[in-house]
């Protein structure tokens, strides 16, 4: 008898892609899609139900179709789409909606949602490789990252309450790729990428098919706990504009700040929408548990999924075109003050 | 070393050589096409641009003189414990370059956070291989095999006044003793003389520094009468020191939890510092000398 999966989030972000993958697996019997919205692309096999908040066709679904297995991507493309961008208070309000239906499935056996590494927050202090244990609530002060803290509390809370269900928490790194986008991935684009002066803050990227594939391998595996999940080896925010050719302009964190909220209401996304402390700090996890618990090991490192990520986009204006260049002209007024040095 | 493999070839062309690196590392760096570790080290910044910025501040303005660097083991983790003086920790600076320089390994601060809070300071000291001195982060570097460097007096050390120099201070209870017993990682003191008095720290302005919420203010005979001038160190005569390892992989990882081995490791560790000290001074002489 194979499982019945419903997965949440289904019309952003990598959720269209994991929901069909699900679909295609032997495991699985059937796949129900929900979200907000309507997909933009193809499902394929998977049952697509649009679901608004505060209806009850989440726990319907759940009830009728004997859902046994749930993956949660909350907030959809934004949370999956990379856990960089505040995730609105209404997603919060949704996943605990989602985990109260559960509560009352007989059926449910398992719940895998997917965090973000900026549970952790970005601080001055703080060490360089966060554990999974390492989440402090008031660390966070006023930030959206608490919205995550929240709701994973939500889903530990339901998991004391239902210790027959398995549940896989798995905190994503700042996704890359040549498809998904996130916030991160928008900031990086623009063609003069703001930066906080002084500050080089330190990044991890997961690639796009190691998140499906950590996600998939959580839907239908029997693993239960909480797992950091990005690729190994860190990057400097400089090194990543370095690669990506993309020149930057250094702003005092006040002005950038400043800038940043003048753009949210211009509705320009993507510009600046970086929370100063991320952008001056970054962080790194652990992935001890990862490879070692969970029983997984990412295809691509952090600059391997970056890599893959700047081939995607087009050479900004620093691109190594223009440093080939660059260097050829130095060369050849070396050589030629050589040649009168003879 | 280089002339010498091949000795014959011209002046010309081992200029031409030289530029033809720096182009290349130059391109390294414009390109991205580096890599920093997971605490933010920048082998390639630190070997081709930091260290060699450095050499001439160790070799001729504070003539450091290296005793003991047969005792930095060669591989494998270990804990360096050393005095904290000077105002500004450039002695923690001076020391991880007579590291490189010995060894070749990259001795690994554990700065306090102040440090990382600082614009261009903290991102150049993760470049240069420091990190926030936090039980997690020493145990982590430890379990890696990294030489991690420590000045557990802190802003106690750093801080004092040049009446006070060479005394050395209560050591903190960071728990940086215990992170190397757990590890099994030998703890190498070391002694820095000379840095005292590179910025003799004769006041502070304490309601300045509270205002900007730093340790203190300070006021040499220098600074700030003498405004960006005093900011320049006075060239005293360093030595630097490494004393004999102290193992600690006897004891076994949950001896780490035992508070009175580990204080009478950290004050086994103080006391070597505090008799080379004497020692070391008594070996210099005079300060500018």
């Amino acid at each position: 008898m194979g499982r019945v999966v419903l997965v949440t989030g289904v019309s952003r972000g990598l959720g269209g892609t994991l929901a069909r993958r699900l679909a295609g697996s032997p495991d699985v019997e059937r796949v129900i899609g929900v979200d907000v919205v309507s997909p933009d692309e193809d499902l394929g096999d998977v049952l697509f139900r649009l679901a608004e908040q505060g209806d009850a066709v989440v726990s319907e679904i759940i009830e009728t179709e004997g859902v046994d297995t749930i993956v949660h991507l909350a907030g959809g493309a934004r949370w999956l789409g990379g856990g960089l961008a505040s995730i609105d208070r209404s997603s919060v309000a949704g996943s605990l909606e989602l985990l109260r239906a559960c509560q009352q499935a007989p059926d449910v056996r398992r719940v895998v949602m997917a965090s973000s590494t900026r549970v952790y927050g970005s601080t001055h202090r703080d060490p360089a490789m966060f554990t999974e244990d390492m989440v402090t609530r008031d660390r966070l002060g006023a930030s959206s990252a608490r919205d995550y803290v929240e709701v994973e509390e939500a889903l530990r809370r339901f998991a004391g309450r239902r210790p027959d269900v398995d549940v896989t928490v798995l905190r994503l790194a700042n996704l890359a790729g040549p498809t998904v986008e996130t916030a991160l991935t928008r900031h990086l684009q623009l063609p003069l990428v703001p930066t906080v002066l002084g500050f080089d803050p330190r990044l991890q990227f997961l690639h796009e098919e190691d998140a499906l594939a950590a996600l998939g391998q959580a839907a239908l595996g029997d693993a239960e706990g909480t797992y950091n999940v990005s690729g190994h080896g860190a990057m400097m925010l400089s090194q990543a504009l370095r690669r990506l050719g993309r020149p930057s302009v250094p702003l005092p964190g006040r002005a950038l700040s400043r800038l940043g909220s003048a753009s949210a209401r211009m509705r320009r996304s993507g510009v600046c929408s970086e929370p100063i402390a991320f952008l001056s700090y970054g962080g790194c996890v652990d992935t001890t548990a990862m490879r070692l618990v969970f029983g997984f090991e990412p295809a691509f490192t952090t600059a391997q999924a970056f890599d893959d990520f700047a081939r995607s986009v087009s050479p900004g204006a620093l691109g190594a075109e223009r440093v080939a260049a660059v260097e050829e002209r130095i060369r050849s007024v070396v050589m030629a003050a050589g040649a009168d040095g003879r | 070393m280089a002339a010498d493999v091949d000795g014959d070839i011209d002046g010309m062309s081992r200029s031409a050589r030289r530029l033809e690196e720096a182009v290349l590392f130059l391109r390294g760096r414009l390109a991205g096409e580096y890599e920093v570790d997971d605490f933010g080290l920048d082998t390639d910044l630190a070997e081709r641009i930091l260290f060699p910025a450095l050499r001439p501040l160790a070799d001729t303005w504070f003539r450091i003189e290296v005793q003991g660097a047969e005792n930095l083991p060669v591989d494998g983790g270990a804990l360096v414990m050393s005095n904290h003086s000077g105002t500004v920790p450039l002695d923690a600076v001076m020391t991880a370059f007579v590291v490189h320089d010995r060894t070749g390994r990259f001795l690994r601060p554990l700065g306090a956070d102040l440090v990382f809070r600082l614009p261009f300071v903290g991102s150049l000291a993760r470049k240069g291989g420091a990190t926030v001195a936090s039980g997690s982060d020493a145990v982590r570097m430890l379990t890696r095999g990294e030489l991690v460097g420590v000045w557990p007096e802190g802003y106690q050390g750093l801080g004092k006044r040049f009446s006070q120099r060479y005394r050395v201070q209560r050591f903190g209870r960071d728990g940086h003793v215990s992170a190397a017993v757990r590890t099994g990682a030998p703890i190498v003191p070391c002694s820095v003389v000379g840095a005292e008095e590179i910025y003799p720290l004769v006041g502070d302005v304490a309601w300045l520094a509270r205002l900007l919420g730093l340790p203190y203010v300070p006021i040499t005979p220098l600074f700030p009468w003498f405004g960006v001038l005093g900011l320049v160190p006075l060239p005293s005569k360093w030595l630097i020191g490494f004393g004999e390892p102290i193992a600690t992989d006897s004891y076994g990882a949950a001896a780490a939890d035992d508070l009175d081995l580990v204080l009478e490791l950290t004050e086994q560790v103080r006391d070597t510092i505090g008799r080379t000290l004497v020692d070391l001074r008594r070996q210099r002489g005079d300060a500018l000398g």
